[in-house]
């Protein structure tokens, strides 16, 4: 049974002018279905850039790419855009919600992207906004809401096609210690209901919250080990 | 089925983003407004000079032929015709005798002159001479009373028929039969009115005109037109080519015109009037056309300023989006859409300025009506210019890479 994602030798080369930099220089590693990984890294390690090869925003210069066992690096553009439209959910920092349209809208684009109609796409959006808590605020727009309910709209949108992967890109950067915490629970409750998840972080803390942690330097794999909550508790459930 | 909710989606979304900057986008489409309402104003007036022309020339009949000392649209130098002879009594005769193909002809001869009637004065009147045979061939009808006779005609009798412009500024409400006028300080007994029949590109009126016997005329009136205009009548529309060919040869013949030279006499006819007529519109299509082209080119490089503008603005959204799926095409078809409807509502407020002014021309320079058609016409030209001018904002925002529109502040 092969791994949910499979990267084998993956090198990413940027070339600058004369200078050559190998963003990631032979990363290989594997997730499986319903893991909850954590991928850490100072910045300028290359987590960043494993984190847009693993979500499909770009290609590795070589190495290979095994997503549900197809062959994701030699994909062209719109491949791609597929891939990432059904398999993948992201999660960004800076939550990322188009500004001028409302919270219910925003979750529906995923399913715009897939060609789903209109009645049930709403249905659909409606259902991940409630599993994410926000019943009440569908139809406020992203600066009617707070920092947390945005991100959690954010997260709805990932939900909401159903993806193989939800990639969250440090989601609690930018919220506060409180919020951060509860963006963290709601993780933790996806991961349980059997989502795979990935989260790409530099904070300790927030890594902690994963059941294996991979740590990225300098475009390699540094260390790749569980973390201290699945070592502290085996059955992973949140504090 | 996919396409089509995007399309829906791509115009909802169009119409978020113009009403987000309602002053930039009511700029950027300025110049296609002013496009727009140029182009459908020049189509509405050309339409209306149209109709008026062809109410115009059908006072003209077409199976009328007008033997004439110059053509109608010569385009010879001048000294060419100054020393052509005049059309006399003689060269009428000598066709009329040999003429063959022609069913009627009328000779007239006619200038503007002075109408008096008791205290009233008319100036710039014109009176023509004509003979009995006028009424047959240009087809004239009566109003009231009659037309003069062939012994009245030949044996100049004082005696006219007026024009309906006559009947009005003379006798507003009384019979103006057998009342007495004065024509050149001469009087005529009024025997009968003309018909109505309207003005000449609304131009000037076709009912300002007396008409008196020719030997009258020759004998009392004076005018600067020395010279017959003789009006011929063929025997229908498809003969005219023949009599045409016919009284050409009967006049050189006539007038001694040597074997080899120009004719040094015109023949005209209402063809001469459409085709000349057709020359100088289509060539107000063309300059008109390629003036509003311009200000729609203007229109949509504006257009296409704000595009780039407007992706470059919205480069994180456009990563955001294709991080949720959107492809290429999607992208593509969003920022099309957007500068579609940036310019058909362009076209729309160019029709919302034309139509009322197109309303105004109607009431106060010519009849007109702004065609279903030009409406069509200016939407559509509207529509492809908007896709013109968005096409390569449009391309390049497709082309974002998604990491760096994602990373893009």
């Amino acid at each position: 049974m092969s791994s949910l994602i499979e990267l084998k030798d993956i090198v990413k080369l940027y070339i600058m002018g004369a200078e050559q930099l190998y963003a990631l220089n032979g990363v290989s590693l594997g997730i499986d279905r319903n893991e909850y990984v954590a991928i850490m890294g100072p910045s300028g390690s290359g987590k960043s850039t494993l984190m847009n090869i693993i979500g499909c925003l770009d290609t590795p210069t070589s190495g290979e790419y095994l997503l549900n066992g197809r062959n994701v690096s030699e994909m062209e553009d719109d491949e791609l855009a597929d891939i990432r439209n059904k398999e993948i959910g992201f999660v960004f920092q800076t939550f990322n919600l188009l500004p001028r349209i409302n919270a219910l809208y925003n979750v529906e684009l995923p399913l715009i992207y897939s060609g789903i109609p209109k009645s049930k796409r709403i249905e659909m959006a409606e259902q991940a906004l409630v599993s994410v808590g926000l019943a009440d605020r569908m139809l406020h727009k992203p600066n009617e809401l707070s920092g947390g309910q945005r991100q959690r709209v954010a997260i709805a949108r990932a939900l909401v096609n159903n993806p193989s992967i939800i990639l969250a890109d440090e989601p609690t950067g930018n919220l506060d210690t409180k919020t951060g915490d509860e963006i963290m629970m709601l993780l933790s409750d996806l991961h349980e209901k059997g989502n795979t998840i990935i989260l790409v972080t530099h904070e300790e803390d927030i890594a902690n919250h994963a059941d294996r942690i991979i740590k990225i330097r300098d475009g390699v794999i540094d260390e790749d080990c569980a973390s201290v909550k699945s070592v502290k508790s085996s059955t992973g459930t949140s504090e | 089925m996919s396409r089509f909710s995007e399309i829906i989606e791509s115009i909802s979304f169009a119409y978020k983003s113009i009403v987000a900057n309602k002053l930039r986008s009511l700029l950027a489409t300025l110049g296609i407004v002013i496009g727009i309402s140029a182009v459908t104003l020049m189509q509405t007036a050309i339409e209306g000079i149209n109709r008026a022309f062809e109410s115009s020339i059908s006072s003209i009949g077409a199976d009328l032929l007008y033997v004439q000392k110059f053509e109608w649209f010569g385009n010879e130098d001048w000294s060419v015709y100054r020393n052509r002879k005049d059309i006399d009594f003689r060269q009428f005769n000598f066709l009329k005798k040999n003429l063959q193909s022609a069913v009627g002809m009328s000779a007239s001869i006619g200038s503007p002159q002075t109408l008096k009637y008791r205290d009233l004065m008319l100036q710039n009147v014109l009176v023509y001479g004509t003979d009995a045979e006028y009424q047959f061939v240009t087809g004239s009808n009566m109003e009231s009373g009659r037309f003069f006779t062939t012994r009245e005609a030949t044996g100049g009798y004082p005696v006219c028929v007026i024009g309906m412009d006559i009947k009005e500024a003379f006798f507003p409400n009384s019979d103006p039969l057998e009342k007495n006028i004065k024509i050149a300080n001469q009087t005529y007994r009024i025997i009968g009115v003309l018909e109505k029949q309207g003005s000449m590109l609304g131009l000037f009126s076709l009912d300002n005109q007396v008409l008196i016997p020719i030997e009258r005329y020759i004998q009392y009136i004076s005018g600067w037109n020395t010279s017959l205009s003789i009006t011929v009548k063929a025997a229908n529309v498809d003969k005219l080519e023949e009599t045409k060919d016919e009284i050409i040869s009967i006049m050189r013949k006539v007038r001694k015109v040597p074997y080899g030279e120009r004719n040094d006499f015109g023949v005209n006819q209402q063809e001469l009037f459409k085709s000349t007529y057709d020359q100088l519109t289509s060539l107000i299509k063309i300059i008109g056309t390629l003036i509003t082209l311009m200000a729609l080119i203007v229109g949509s490089i504006g257009i296409a300023n704000i595009m780039f503008v407007s992706v470059k603005e919205r480069t994180k959204e456009i990563g955001v989006r294709k991080a949720l799926g959107a492809k290429r095409s999607s992208i593509l078809m969003q920022f099309l859409i957007e500068s579609s409807v940036v310019c058909l509502l362009g076209g729309f407020i160019g029709l919302l300025i034309s139509f009322p002014v197109s309303l105004i021309i109607d009431a106060l320079v010519l009849p007109t009506v702004m065609p279903i058609w030009v409406i069509v016409l200016a939407l559509f030209i509207s529509l492809l210019f908007g896709v013109l001018a968005g096409f390569f904002p449009a391309l390049k925002a497709s082309k974002l890479d998604p990491v760096d529109s994602l990373r893009y502040e």
